[in-house]
């Protein structure tokens, strides 16, 4: 099998830095020969899609920033300024809007990945810690992102949504209104916005260092949630998986160029290119796309405290997932329980989706109510499912299972190949 | 997986009524635009130049009394197929506030690089002046409307009377593509508004069809060149994602 070799090299300059700082046999460690279960799927493609979609974004987002004005009066202008006038200007814009919501897309599915495959299970609960804290920066940097071109859903938005605050008991206004920086959302919350939608992304960058570090001490989890017993059940990242990584991330990068070039406004929303106005209220405040299902669970409930307590207990209770959690077994692959609850909770949360985007009327406060008790629900349920579930046999090494698949094939080794 | 496929079922359910929700809404809600074959959509789409100009020539006429125009300049009209000296002479044709060199205020002809003026001196003089409904500018309309172009035409042309339990107020028109179906603007477009000089009859669904374009344009002058960059990106992404992949099949291929 391949070989996981440390760096050896006879380059005086590397041989020189080497000595003084070991970087090159950092990123020979972590990048090159990394022992990468053989066995991982396409679902593991997101992780190395998100890393490049948040570089994306921020090279993309400093670009914009040397056109863009956070003055509440001219930062409308700048962006039709960038539309209109910057060379490629349409360009950066569209990828970086663009850009936030494919990097949702594929969080989502990352962190549906992990959840299928029993990621978070021990010993990786703080591997699984820092990607929802990732998350959660996710969050607050596309909120305050969609702020800044300061149309009508920029502003009414950011009215909606900082107003969740005001329901926390006694303190909630005097917080408010020092989130706003005023009486009411305005030029101060606009310039703060942009300040923290400036340095998120890097805070970013450091926690997924942190994610990187966690994930390679642990080593990656794989779709049959087996640890690799020796060298035979593990390949080298490189040459394997950066090829793949790259393959994976050119078919995505085909989706994203076209919304980018084809659709760029679809999953906008038409009266953000209406300019802010306080007078106006648009007919219906909807936050972008991948927001809504949160929003379904804050309005399911008829009390705006508690709505706002659900909504953010619909993230905080991932923290407590590698607990609830009591199966010995990874991979839903071998938890036929599981594993239908678990497709079941991501038609929830489509669900939710749905549902978030309508008014709570109707039909729809019905469907939102039951959806955000699946949700909850699905997670207070692992407990017992870990202990009543009769899991399938689980194979033996990794190794053994891809050999059963690849059906009697002469298997060939990488020491024959040199 | 029978909880599977009922849960399927119950979502198909919910979205099959999701579009039935969507189809209803109340008594005075818009009526939904009819979708018309505009040349500049689809991934390949570009402006019908001749169209676009004719369309100015309506903004010109007809729209600009109350509507501004405000992030198009004269020198953009390259983009819907104006010359140089026919974009110096239109500009001319306006009179651009500016100060002279004593620094005291003046009206000078309009240059290319000039912006088209507001018919108004401010927000709060263009309300007055239209019983207090504020007349948006136009520069970005299409793209702040849901169905944009479909809509504007539909709204221009779909002014008429009301039907006879729906009280128009005051002041307002009848429309039934205006979400409420009444408002401010009474219906701009009226036969033979404009004259073309191409010989096009300017009917009331021409003129509306070509403002729309011309508008399509002012929204988005760039979207020619977004979708002409955006065909050569995929071309070269679906190679590159073909070559990419036959990479990694080569790679994989000692692994069993």
């Amino acid at each position: 099998m391949a070989e996981h070799h440390p760096l050896q090299t006879n380059n005086p300059v590397i041989r020189w830095v080497e000595v003084r700082l070991p970087i090159f046999s950092l990123l020979n460690d972590h990048l090159v020969v990394y022992p990468a279960p053989k066995n991982f799927n396409y679902w593991y493609n997101f992780g190395s899609i998100l890393g490049i979609m948040l570089v994306l974004q921020i090279v993309t987002g400093i670009v914009l920033v040397m056109h863009y004005t956070s003055d509440a009066s001219m930062a409308f202008d700048s962006v039709e300024h960038i539309m209109r006038d910057v060379n490629y200007g349409w360009l950066m814009r569209y990828m970086h809007a663009n850009g936030a919501s494919l990097f949702f897309l594929a969080v989502f599915i990352h962190m549906f990945r992990g959840l299928y495959y029993g990621s978070y299970k021990a010993p990786r609960e703080l591997l699984w810690w820092f990607g929802i804290i990732i998350f959660l920066i996710m969050m607050a940097t596309a909120f305050m992102g969609y702020v800044l071109p300061w149309g009508q859903m920029s502003f009414w938005g950011a009215t909606v949504i900082t107003n969740f605050f005001s329901a926390i008991p006694l303190v909630g206004d005097p917080i408010v209104t020092w989130l706003w920086g005023g009486f009411a959302v305005s030029g101060p919350t606009l310039q703060r916005f942009f300040s923290l939608h400036y340095l998120l992304p890097f805070v970013l960058v450091a926690i997924v260092f942190l994610h990187l570090w966690a994930l390679h001490t642990t080593k990656s989890n794989n779709p049959l949630g087996i640890d690799p017993k020796g060298p035979q059940d593990t390949i080298p990242f490189h040459p394997y998986y950066t090829i793949k990584d790259i393959y994976g991330f050119a078919v995505f990068a085909i989706l994203f160029a076209g919304f980018v070039f084809f659709a760029p406004n679809y999953l906008g929303h038409p009266d953000n290119y209406i300019p802010a106005d306080p007078l106006v209220t648009p007919a219906h405040i909807v936050p972008e796309w991948y927001f809504l299902p949160f929003y379904a669970i804050l309005r399911a409930v008829p009390d705006k405290l508690f709505g706002v307590i659900l909504m953010f207990a619909a993230i905080l209770i991932l923290f407590v997932v590698p607990w609830l959690d009591t199966s010995k077994v990874r991979s839903a692959t071998f938890r036929p329980v599981f594993k239908q609850l678990f497709w079941l909770f991501v038609i929830d949360c489509v669900i939710l989706g749905i549902v978030g985007a309508y008014p709570p009327e109707g039909m729809w406060i019905i469907v939102g109510r039951a959806a955000t008790i699946y949700y909850f629900g699905f997670f207070l349920i692992l407990p017992i499912v870990g202990w009543f579930e009769k899991p399938k046999p689980i194979p033996e090494s990794i190794s053994a299972a891809v050999l059963a698949k690849s059906d009697g094939k002469k298997p060939t080794t990488a020491e024959e190949k040199g | 997986m029978r909880i599977l496929s009922i849960a399927l079922a119950a979502a198909a359910v919910i979205g099959l009524s999701s579009s039935v929700a969507l189809a209803a809404g109340g008594p005075n809600a818009a009526q939904k635009p009819s979708g018309i074959e505009w040349t500049h959509s689809g991934p390949f789409g570009t402006f019908d130049r001749a169209a676009a100009q004719r369309g100015l020539v309506v903004y010109k006429e007809v729209c600009a009394g109350c509507h501004s125009l405000k992030y198009v300049a004269f020198r953009n009209l390259t983009g819907i197929g104006l010359n140089a000296d026919e974009i110096k002479a239109l500009a001319k044709e306006y009179d651009i506030a500016d100060l002279d060199e004593d620094g005291e205020e003046t009206d000078r002809p309009g240059k290319p690089s000039d912006y088209f003026p507001s018919p108004f001196a401010n927000a709060k003089a263009a309300a007055a002046a239209n019983g207090g409904a504020l007349p948006p500018d136009l520069s970005l309309m299409i793209k702040a409307r849901a169905n944009g172009d479909n809509y504007v035409h539909a709204l221009l042309t779909g002014y008429g009377d009301a039907p006879a339990d729906f009280d128009v107020m005051e002041g307002l028109s009848y429309n039934p593509y205006f979400e409420g179906r009444q408002l401010a603007m009474t219906a701009p477009l009226s036969e033979d508004a404009v004259e073309f000089a191409d010989g096009t009859p300017a009917t009331v669904d021409q003129m509306a069809k070509d403002v729309v374009v011309f508008l399509a344009w002012a929204a988005e002058p760039t979207m020619e060149a977004r979708k002409n960059l955006g065909v050569k990106v995929m071309i070269f992404l679906l190679i590159f994602t073909g070559l990419m992949y036959a990479v990694k099949r080569r790679v994989w291929a000692d692994l069993h």
